[in-house]
């Protein structure tokens, strides 16, 4: 068993769209993406990229939430497509999620109880009230909470960052091999983040699950993972260990990513000869431009001279 | 010549604002400023007493959490906090005009004018329907700007270039820009009347790095370009370094510590202060994670 791997993406591309009555193009979220999760050692693998670069649509296939247009999604070598009922069932508890909204998940009606005592029912972990009562204090002590303090309250009383950490204790009561964390702080204040990946670094030291942490940070990323895959509309430009990825940046679009994070030290600013140097009439621009030449131009319209040199933006699609 | 394309303001526009001639005077001075919002268990000061004071073309940043009141401060800033919230007490001097004490006609004129704000949403603020050139003229025209087609047309142009967009971006709609060039037009629109305060609430917190920091370079260069004095709001420790002069820190409707930016970080006073700066991650220092990674 041991060289099969845990959770493995193989050759995989999500295309949305084309056809349809109105002719789009098909839009390809991820491209011939692969990432394979090791059995025997526990690792933190961070996706990196910006919005649209992919990263949300590889969450959701590694969760089973969608299936891939091409290529395969296995667990525990087996294709996801082609499993028994009771191996879903299995995968759908070894490979739990943590999301961003720390805020949404909850029902504002029941008390943060709900969130721990759903999976505990659902997956039978419990043979009693009680071992269940025990099963959800030992989860909340392990993400730092006091679970005197936490159970019973209602999810307004907390803070995000302390929703967030239920989440963690939530996907650790069913002892999963592998969590997807997409985004789990960017919506929590700065001052609580570190709390909570902190907790994300213990699943990891002291219960050996993986972890694929989804970001646009790169600092975090750099911070708790064991090496970086970075995305760019939707394809894989350099993957590799952080030192090597934040060092030496091989790819465009990472150093420009680097470059751009800014820095807390106001010693170290973007500077005023990058203000001209970086061209900020920038692609997105000619693509909005070449997107907007393919809509027929309405007669009462103040049209700027058409500039042929801008043609060339169609290229960017 | 362009009408707005004057450069810091002159001498003209500071007597209309009552700004003293010396220009010593700080451009918006608030002072005790209080904002409640009624709860059951009675009034909540969302803005505790809040005093400050903006100097000629600087830049400030008013950092804190969610809660903290930063937000509320822009708002009432703007007198646009909305009813059962109320400002309960204070004075915000706008080149020596209270704009808390006058009518609110005056005040819609002041609004775009005198002080600008861009908000994190923004962008979503932008009519859908309606070309960008037309948004960005009706802004001046109901300010009074009497302007025939070509000139308002040659001032489109120059605005957008000035946050770095092609003058083609005007014949577009909303939905064809992506999030960052919105909220730069949101900042063209901000900055076309050469308003004295620019406040801009989490303008990027919506954005990627890399877009964020050409809408904050951009935000840099106008500011620079028309003179303007512009508090940023926000909670991003790294922004406020790599903008600010000055910097606020805020906490439960208060400012805990002012200071010169580079003061703060090298040697912040209060200890939230100091728990926001270890909480940043770098990748220049192991941080807080370093120990806990094993």
């Amino acid at each position: 068993m041991s060289n099969v791997a845990l959770l493995e993406l193989r050759h995989v591309s999500r295309t949305f769209g084309g056809g349809g009555i109105f002719h789009q193009r098909p839009v390809i979220a991820l491209k011939d993406f692969s990432l394979t999760i090791d059995a025997d050692v526990p690792s933190i693998t961070a996706i990196v990229g910006e919005s649209g670069s992919g990263k949300t649509t590889m969450a959701r296939l590694a969760l089973g939430l969608d299936s891939p247009s091409s290529g395969q999604v296995l667990y525990q070598g087996k294709d996801l497509q082609k499993v028994s009922r009771g191996e879903w069932r299995e995968y759908r508890r070894g490979v739990q999620a943590i999301l961003q909204d720390p805020f949404g998940v909850y029902n504002s009606f029941y008390t943060v109880d709900h969130v721990l005592t759903t999976p505990l029912k659902k997956f039978r972990l419990a043979r009693s009230a009680d071992e269940a009562r025990k099963l959800m204090r030992e989860a909340l002590v392990a993400v730092g909470l006091d679970p005197d303090v936490t159970l019973g309250r209602y999810p307004h009383q907390l803070s995000g960052g302390q929703r967030q950490r239920i989440m963690v204790a939530r996907t650790l009561l069913l002892r999963p091999k592998v969590i997807v964390a997409d985004e789990p702080v960017s919506m929590i204040d700065a001052s609580l983040r570190a709390t909570v990946l902190v907790n994300l670094l213990q699943l990891k030291r002291d219960f050996g699950i993986s972890l694929i942490y989804i970001t646009h940070d790169l600092t975090t990323a750099y911070q708790i993972s064991d090496r970086i895959i970075v995305l760019y509309r939707g394809e894989v430009v350099e993957s590799g260990p952080p030192e090597q990825i934040i060092e030496r940046p091989q790819h465009p679009y990472t150093r420009l990513l680097i470059d751009s994070i800014p820095e807390a030290d106001p010693e170290l600013r973007w500077g005023d000869a990058a203000l001209d140097e970086v061209d900020i009439g920038d692609e997105e621009e000619e693509v909005a431009l070449a997107l907007s030449r393919d809509y027929p131009e309405p007669a009462t319209s103040v049209r700027a001279s058409s500039n042929s040199q801008n043609s060339g933006g169609r290229e960017h699609e | 010549m362009l009408y707005y394309a004057q450069g810091p303001k002159a001498e003209g526009s500071a007597e209309r604002v009552g700004l003293a001639s010396d220009g010593r005077t700080p451009v918006l001075q608030v002072s005790d400023l209080r904002v409640s919002f009624p709860t059951p268990r009675g009034p909540f000061l969302a803005v505790d007493g809040v005093s400050l004071d903006l100097n000629a073309s600087e830049r400030l940043g008013l950092i804190g959490e969610s809660g903290s009141g930063k937000s509320t401060v822009a708002l009432a800033l703007m007198r646009l906090i909305k009813p059962p919230g109320r400002i309960e007490s204070g004075r915000v001097l706008l080149g020596g005009v209270d704009l808390l004490s006058i009518s609110e006609d005056e005040m819609r004129s002041r609004r775009l004018a005198d002080i600008a704000l861009v908000t994190q949403g923004a962008m979503n603020s932008l009519n859908p329907v309606m070309r960008i050139r037309n948004q960005v003229i009706d802004g001046l025209r109901a300010h009074g700007e009497r302007l025939d087609k070509a000139k308002a047309n040659a001032s489109v142009d120059e605005l957008l270039r000035h946050v770095n967009l092609k003058p083609e971006v005007a014949d577009l709609y909303p939905h064809q820009l992506s999030g960052g060039m919105k909220q730069r037009v949101c900042i063209a629109i901000a900055i076309s009347l050469q308003p004295r305060v620019i406040i801009a609430d989490e303008p990027t917190s919506a954005l990627d790095v890399v877009v964020q920091r050409r809408v904050i370079q951009t935000l840099l260069k106008v500011q620079d370009v028309i003179g303007a004095s512009v508090i940023l709001i926000g909670h991003d420790m790294g922004l406020m370094a790599q903008f600010a002069q000055r910097m606020a820190v805020m906490r439960h409707g208060q400012i805990i510590e002012v200071g010169d930016v580079r003061d703060v970080f090298a040697n912040p006073q209060h200890a939230y202060t100091r728990q926001l700066m270890e909480s940043v991650p770098s990748l220049r220092k192991p941080g807080v994670l370093g120990a806990a990674r094993a």
